[in-house]
């Protein structure tokens, strides 16, 4: 565990070293690039702005309103006959649209269940294997004024779903119910 | 698409609020929620310029050429019919691994970049192409090895093994990424298809 902590702290320095390193080596210039660089992040950032605004509005009033939970209480007897266990279906839900409550509905989990527990387990897998899917989508194809996004969001909830099913059945498989 | 999904996520909100009492939170929910977009964003600025000004240096060095031409097998599977030597396959390769280290904001300028890269050669503005297609779904079908935050989550929550699911994770990863690119190939096909 620690070695793995450990990589994982090396992880951002090394990669910085690497750059720097490798442009010194080709005698390329960098306190100039990464200037100019770091003068167009700033620009990327104002633009995808208003997108940030209406995604974490749109989310926040979801979010206040119980909408979700209400699903989840409406496809609770479904997922029941599944074997998913039904205290995460909240979180799977909540993965799609927010990376902030989707930690903190996973934290939940672990202090109530543990995180050695199955449910806790489960989540665990699936928070690895899933990505905040409308916050990619709403973010990348407003930064470049895309609204027709054809089979993207298909796409990107069959992966979803894909992942959810393989983190249950593996965690079934690994470690039993 | 985005239309339907911003709106219908808003008016679902307000409505499901409306009925079960709970306007006035969702009021303060909503601008706080504008509010926080402003603390994120200047989060960001600073953590994106960071890896934007990187991501330059590796451009000049002439790094990011050499990431782009290695990946190069798997990159002209993926995108066949995207220019091999273009910036916008330089920038996906580099999104990609990225995405693979768990780098997780300094994914972002080199996604948004590839997306303008392939916008920039996309004859219809408002339409997705299929190269973005499969970008964006590859993205969002989560490619990272191992997810550090829920290592430190569970270590935070005294796991007996905080590490037992860096396994099980890259398989269900690996599948995810695996049918993702499955489903992108099969409407590819089915367009193509269409299209005759």
């Amino acid at each position: 565990m620690s070695i793995v902590l450990f990589i994982s702290d090396l992880m951002i320095p090394l990669t910085i070293v690497v750059i720097v390193v490798y442009a010194l080596l080709k005698r390329a210039p960098i306190y100039d690039s990464f200037i100019s660089g770091a003068m167009e992040g700033m620009k990327i950032t104002a633009n995808i702005f208003p997108a940030l605004v209406g995604l974490m509005v749109a989310v926040g009033i979801l979010r206040a309103s119980g909408t979700l939970d209400y699903i989840a209480a409406f496809l609770a007897p479904a997922t029941r006959l599944l074997g998913f266990p039904e205290d995460a279906l909240p979180l799977t839900l909540m993965r799609l649209v927010s990376s902030s409550a989707a930690t903190g509905l996973q934290l939940d989990i672990y202090a109530t269940h543990g995180p050695d527990s199955f449910i806790g387990r489960f989540v665990s897998v699936m928070m690895s294997s899933t990505e905040t899917v409308f916050y990619t989508l709403s973010v990348y194809f407003m930064h470049v004024g895309i609204s027709k996004t054809r089979y993207v969001l298909s796409g990107a909830l069959f992966a979803n779903v894909v992942s959810i099913a393989a983190s249950l059945v593996i965690t079934i498989l690994i470690f039993g119910t | 698409m985005l239309n339907y999904i911003w709106a219908g996520m808003i008016l679902i909100g307000i409505i499901v609020a409306t009925i079960t009492g709970r306007l006035d939170t969702l009021t303060n929910a909503a601008l706080n929620s504008a509010a926080e977009a402003v603390t994120v964003a200047i989060t960001m600025l600073g953590v994106m310029a960071l890896w934007t000004g990187l991501m330059r240096v590796a451009e000049n060095s002439g790094m990011i050429v050499g990431i782009a031409n290695r990946m190069r097998p798997l990159l002209r599977w993926l995108f066949p019919d995207l220019d091999q030597k273009s910036k916008a396959m330089e920038y996906i390769a580099t999104n990609m691994i990225a995405n693979v280290l768990g780098l997780g904001w300094a994914a972002t300028p080199s996604g948004l970049k590839a997306m303008e890269e392939m916008q920039a050669l996309n004859p219809q503005k408002d339409t997705a192409t299929k190269e973005m297609c499969m970008f964006m779904i590859i993205n969002m079908s989560s490619l990272q090895i191992v997810t550090i935050s829920v290592l430190a989550y569970r270590a935070q929550y005294d796991s007996a093994n905080p590490s037992e699911i860096i396994g099980p994770g890259f398989v269900a990863t690996l599948i995810s990424t695996i049918a993702a690119i499955a489903y992108t190939k099969y409407r590819e096909k089915r367009t193509v298809f269409k299209a005759r």
